[in-house]
């Protein structure tokens, strides 16, 4: 394959190969498209960061038939825990399941690293036909005539041009906000993420967590850990690594004034979770945001000539107990490379053919669940859920177990005065048991 | 070992450092700041405030996380982009 030249046409430009670009530019080469997939990293990955639990693996596999088996995953998940914690003590809920919905192909989620996954990952845009142009910084749109014709590229020659730009650049989404689709964003509407990745021997592992072969666990936790800051923590097992990390919101960061990577310290320091890590040793440390308003910080998903998607589009589901942005990425990637092939077909790049991508993201699975979880990012930050329900589960298990000659008491007044001291009061709590059972129930 | 310093976390990461900054600050719009929430926010501790009211800034190890520009308020105490294709933070487990 020649490497492309600038002054070459494409008629679909991707921007970033994380998993909404690639596969994005899988589906629109695969159809015979001519497409650029430009990533700024070395490698596709070298910039990316994730827990990572990918829950795709259905869809995926109706992408790529069988892929678990020639991708660099880790572990399938088999188990789940959710862990509320206070700071001394832990209360959990375990999840562990060997039906076949789980434990067979196609699986339900697997745990990956990112940096060997996306180069994976765009590898399959490059055997599907797509041009992969590695160490290239996108800096913009080019616009002509109210229309996107291309993009700038920080090099030498300058300009690439594209019947359609397709955004997908994370986070940050500095092209749809370059290109007016995006406002400003705010700092709560996104978190920080700090990650380790710990070496630890696989028997370890498979001991610790109680797992054969290659069953993997996931671990998430709610309460004490980000101190007073909203946010939470995980743990997820690789082969032989451990990923763990702090997920805090920015605003809250900066009204507590706390330091992540302190957080994620105190995380590790916990009597819950230092067991865990016993004789790890640190591998990697990496940091990297979040979206995690969904629904509320949307951007407009078309213009003439581009489409943005993945994290840039907000497309990142924060449901509080884990998240969900790896699927949703590809997912919205697909979507919008059917658009692209779709446009192609009618030779029309307008915004009003490309809106057929908004279209798409319903059958994809994309709009309907974000309509669903849309009240989830609030009731998930709200500071009784972060402090004070995750303490009064902790207090009154402590109590409840505890043998210590005096009378026995029961819990109800402990939860009272747990919520007295918070200033909570009754209507708080069935307030937030209804706002807990919209987010989740209906 | 489990629990480590921010150094010694920050030496398992690989840059590969850019010549020209790619984050850049005014220090006059820095002085004046009174928030300063670029500081506790940075995950690789790269913002120092000094006593004179000014804040040191080396972009040579950092994540392109891009918190740093979400929180300041100044308009345009600081400049960011991203560091030349290549250049950078390069994970290799994360
Ligand atoms: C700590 C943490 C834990 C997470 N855990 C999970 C999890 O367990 N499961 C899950 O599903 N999701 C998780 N997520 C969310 C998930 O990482 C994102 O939703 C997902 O990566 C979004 O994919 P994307 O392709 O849209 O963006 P990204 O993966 O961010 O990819 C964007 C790509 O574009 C490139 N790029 C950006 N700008 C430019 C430019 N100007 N020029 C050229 N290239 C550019 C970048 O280098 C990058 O490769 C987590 C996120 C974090 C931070
Ligand atoms: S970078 Fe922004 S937040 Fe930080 S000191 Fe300067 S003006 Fe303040
Ligand atoms: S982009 Fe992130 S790592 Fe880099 S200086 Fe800003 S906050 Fe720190």
């Amino acid at each position: 394959m020649r490497a492309p030249k600038p002054t070459d046409h494409f008629d679909v430009v991707v921007v970033g190969a994380g998993p909404a670009g690639s596969a994005a530019a899988i589906v629109a080469a695969r159809a015979g498209l001519n497409v650029l997939l430009i990533e700024r990293g070395e490698y596709p990955g070298a910039k990316n960061v994730s827990g990572a639990a990918f829950y795709g693996s259905a869809m995926l596999n109706k992408l790529i038939p069988g892929w678990w088996e020639q991708a660099p995953v880790e572990r399938y998940i088999c188990r789940r825990d959710v862990i509320l914690i206070s700071p001394t003590t832990a209360v959990s809920l375990d999840f562990r399941s060997a039906s076949p919905d789980y434990a067979a192909p196609p699986y339900n989620a697997f745990t990956i690293l990112r940096p060997k996954f996306d180069r994976w990952f765009a590898a399959q845009a490059e055997a599907a036909g797509a041009f992969l142009l590695t160490s290239t910084v996108v800096d913009g749109v080019i616009k002509e005539r109210g229309k996107v014709v291309g993009v700038k590229v920080r090099r030498d020659d300058g300009e690439i041009r594209a019947d359609l730009v397709i955004a997908c650049d994370g986070a940050n989404s500095f092209l749809a906000q370059q290109a007016g689709l995006q406002r400003r964003l705010e700092t709560h509407e996104l978190s920080l993420g700090v990650k380790e990745v710990l070496g630890l021997e696989e028997a370890a592992i498979r001991e610790r967590f109680n797992l054969s072969g290659n069953e993997g666990m996931v671990l998430e936790y709610v309460g004490a850990i980000t101190d007073k800051a909203r946010g939470g923590a995980f743990l997820y097992t690789n082969r032989n690594s451990l990923s763990l990390g702090v997920i805090a919101q920015v605003s809250s960061l900066v009204e507590t004034g706390k330091r992540p990577y302190e957080l994620l310290e105190l995380f590790k320091a916990h009597p819950a979770v230092a067991p865990l890590l016993r004789g790890a040793k640190l591998r990697e440390y990496s940091a990297h945001l979040i979206p995690e308003s969904g629904w509320e910080m949307m951007p407009k998903l078309v213009a003439s000539g581009m489409l943005v998607a993945g994290d840039a589009a907000g497309f990142c589901l924060a449901t509080g107990l884990y998240i969900e942005g790896i699927n949703y990425a590809m997912q919205s990637g697909m979507a919008a490379g059917e658009a692209a092939i779709e446009a192609h077909r009618v030779r029309d790049f307008t915004r009003h053919t490309l809106e057929r991508y908004t279209e798409l993201l319903w059958p994809y699975n994309v709009f309907t669940d974000f309509r669903a979880y849309r009240h989830a990012p609030h009731f998930v930050n709200g500071e009784r859920l972060q402090n004070l329900y995750p303490e009064m589960a902790a207090a009154s298990f402590e109590r409840l177990f505890r043998v210590d000659g005096n009378a026995k008491q029961k819990i109800l007044p402990l939860y009272l005065k747990a919520m007295r001291q918070s200033g909570a009061k009754p209507r708080h709590l069935i307030a937030d048991l209804l706002q807990a059972a919209r987010s989740y129930l209906w | 070992m489990v629990m480590t310093t921010h150094e010694e976390k920050m030496r398992t990461v690989r840059f590969k450092v850019a010549e020209e900054p790619h984050i850049v600050l005014d220090p006059e719009k820095c002085r004046t700041c009174a928030a300063k929430a670029c500081v506790c926010v940075c995950p690789a501790n790269l913002f120092v405030p000094l006593d004179d009211g000014s804040v040191l800034f080396n972009y040579e190890q950092c994540f392109e996380c891009g918190t740093c520009f979400l929180v300041c308020s100044k308009e345009g105490a600081l400049r960011w982009t991203y560091p030349p294709g290549g250049f950078g933070v390069t994970f290799r487990e994360s």
